[in-house]
């Protein structure tokens, strides 16, 4: 089952790569993106030949920068770090007001950077089963020039067979782990023993499920302090992923607003 | 602990039959809803001033709570003590194919919902016919809204039949045929006691009795290359090893170019290994100075013949119609080779079955064709019953995936 989950993810980004010359990955550090990079380092064999963007919002815990940067070295990543340095200097902050912030912060630092570096494809590591709508996704998904989602107007996608062209201005979001569900992605990480950020364990009956700004996670209530008991944890529990997740609750369709925007 | 059996199910049926409600129900009885999810649904449906929608557990956009459609295909997941299943639902409007087929591709097995008032309508007929396109050959039909004709046994009996008469038509004998209702969790996972005619299994059962699909082994090999990575001055074919094994040292024939060689290695990251089967993305490197580029296939066994002109059964997906003889690209595997719908022999109804038109000279959305596609280049094409990933294709018109199809027979 794991194996036919990273054989399925391998061969999207080897396509990717394959159709995309001019690609980048997201990495947000947390664990999904983490066991995606692991694959993409598996997929070419050690040395990935893109860049790996990490979109920092300043506002990230401080176990994520220490993460990156060990292991940016330890991989030989080419890390390229992005941030909104204009917003940030104007004060926009998750304090005030969030979807602004996510905005700012995430789309628009990431927006500039596809233009700065000219990306046609971007993969990252989102999940069918991590929100409602991101099960709507495509494998291969086409962002339009003002990085809009045409969510009702998705191509048809079969048989691996996937969208090979970006016309000028646009780009495509490459998802190689929407197959995988939560408790895969644990399996996986306690599989192939992948290093992963702290906050995920539990410290004092807490510990984060999904993790992005400090400001904005909220870690819930568990005892799992192993990757046995997180995989035994998810088998038994009903609570949502993101449940922690603020932007996923502010209104009944923020995050559909939010990733029409553009937003991961 | 030994990993659980995962099922992939897609649940589709003529609009308003009842889809995203049976999932609803699904995720529900089996308790596979977290309780702020069942909480959110209550909220939105009390701010509408409805009763709970179970829908809403699948139709995630606010234009499809608000139109009380499912517009794209969504996914979600619940478990018996059998095993997980990933349940993938697909909408039911004829507008909205493209998305039901590209939830009915990722499927192993499908519900079909029909109405029992309403009966076999357009979309279940085209739904079905569309299963069968994808290569699903498992289908439970699940006649929905029992309590609305006082759960009678002659009304079930009657659209039961012309469900199994239209699957038999398409090609497509059905598992099961069971009568319920979604609203009511009526023979979801608890037997209903106002329909005791019925001693067939309930859905859940029926579901478990399903088979997962796992890939032959026992093929001829064929690994079409994907891309060929340089690392340290060496090169190795990357790629998916689609039927058969591919064993370290073994001689291959790569078509359509006709270069022999030698696999020297087989490899994945950090591990050297002796042979890869079929579903495995491997490195192969060869003993020949000359390497195959991507879209070549490296052959053993029963070798096919590389094919410029063959018969198909097409489906067609695009807003614009298809016309005989425009350009097209033809993607099969990792090839893609440009041609042309040289001929259309029979252009059909893809729910009625009706033949529209023979001779034809273009086929229009959502319309089945047999045709004949000509090609600039070699293709290795073969039956689906050889080589099921070597049988089918997509054809792309400029950048958007237009339509697809089946081989029927190369070499014409």
């Amino acid at each position: 089952m794991l194996d036919s989950l990273e054989n399925q993810t391998i061969y999207i980004v080897r396509e990717a790569h394959y159709h995309f010359p001019r690609m980048a990955m997201l990495w947000s550090i947390g664990k999904d993106s983490t066991s995606l990079l692991w694959m993409v380092r598996k997929a070419f064999f050690g040395k990935i030949p893109f860049p790996i963007l990490h979109i920092d919002t300043g506002y990230k815990f401080p176990e994520i920068y220490a993460f990156r940067d060990e292991y940016a070295r330890k991989w030989d990543l080419d890390l390229r770090i992005v941030r909104n340095e204009q917003a940030i200097a104007a004060g926009v902050n998750p304090h005030t007001e969030k979807f602004a912030c996510c905005t700012a912060l995430k789309t628009e630092a990431l927006r500039q950077a596809i233009e700065k570096f000219k990306f046609q494809a971007l993969l990252l590591g989102i999940r069918r089963d991590e929100h409602g709508i991101r099960s709507k996704e495509r494998y291969f998904s086409p962002r339009d020039e003002q990085f809009q989602w045409d969510y009702q107007n998705q191509p048809l996608e079969m048989w691996d067979q996937y969208k090979s062209q970006a016309e000028g201005g646009t780009h495509v979001r490459v998802h190689p782990l929407l197959h995988w569900r939560e408790v895969d992605v644990w399996s996986y990480v306690r599989r192939e023993q992948i290093p992963i950020v702290n906050l995920y364990f539990a410290k004092g009956g807490m510990r984060y499920r999904s993790i992005g700004c400090a400001t904005c996670c909220s870690p819930v209530p568990s005892t799992a302090e192993t990757l046995d008991q997180i995989v035994e944890e998810l088998l038994t529990t009903r609570t949502s992923e993101r449940s922690g997740r603020a932007q996923d609750k502010e209104a009944a369709y923020t995050m559909q607003k939010l990733r029409a925007l553009g937003y991961m | 602990m030994p990993e659980r059996e995962t099922l992939k199910l897609v649940i589709v049926g003529h609009l308003d039959h009842g889809k995203s409600t049976l999932i609803g129900r699904l995720l529900s009885d089996t308790g596979s809803v977290a309780p702020e999810k069942l909480e959110e649904i209550r909220q939105v449906s009390l701010e509408r001033g409805r009763e709970v929608e179970y829908a809403h557990l699948m139709d995630h956009l606010q234009e499809e709570r608000r139109d009380e459609m499912t517009i794209d295909t969504a996914q979600a997941f619940f478990r018996t003590p059998r095993r997980d299943y990933v349940i993938i639902d697909a909408p039911g409007h004829r507008e909205l194919m493209r998305n039901m087929i590209t939830g009915a591709a990722q499927a192993e097995a499908a519900v079909l919902v029909v109405d029992v008032c309403e009966g076999v309508r357009e979309q279940t007929k085209r739904h079905a016919h569309f299963l069968f396109l994808m290569g699903i050959r498992q289908v439970v039909v699940w006649i929905n809204k029992m309590d609305k004709v006082n759960h009678d046994r002659a009304r079930f009996a009657a659209v039961a039949e012309a469900a199994r008469q239209y699957l038999k038509a398409v090609g497509l004998a059905p598992a099961s045929c069971i009568p319920g209702s979604a609203l009511l969790g009526e023979n979801v996972e608890r037997r209903s006691d106002a329909m005791n005619w019925y001693d067939g299994p309930i859905l859940l059962e029926a579901l478990d009795a399903l088979q997962t699909i796992s890939r032959s082994l026992q093929g001829p090999l064929r690994f079409p290359v994907q891309d060929v990575y340089a690392l340290n001055g060496r090169k190795l074919l990357v790629g998916r090893v689609e039927s058969g094994r591919l064993r370290s040292g073994q001689e291959l024939l790569f078509l359509p170019s006709g270069l022999k060689s030698r696999a020297t290695a087989v490899e994945v990251f950090g591990q050297e290994r002796s042979e890869a089967v079929s579903g495995e993305c491997i490195g192969l490197a060869l003993d020949s100075a000359l390497l195959p580029s991507r879209g070549e296939v490296g052959c053993a066994g029963t070798l096919p013949s590389p094919t410029t002109r063959f018969r198909a059964s097409v489906f067609w997906m695009a807003g614009d119609a298809c016309r005989k003889g425009e350009p097209l690209l033809v993607r099969l595997a990792t090839q893609g080779i440009p041609g042309r719908v040289e001929s259309i022999e029979r252009r059909m109804d893809s729910a009625s079955l009706e033949t529209l038109e023979a001779p034809a000279d273009r086929l229009e959305e959502t319309e089945l064709g047999e045709v004949v596609i000509a090609l600039d280049r070699p293709l290795v094409a073969e039956l689906p019953s050889c080589v099921p990933e070597l049988g089918r294709f997509i054809l792309t018109r400029g950048s958007e995936t237009a339509g697809g199809g089946l081989v029927q027979e190369v070499n014409i």
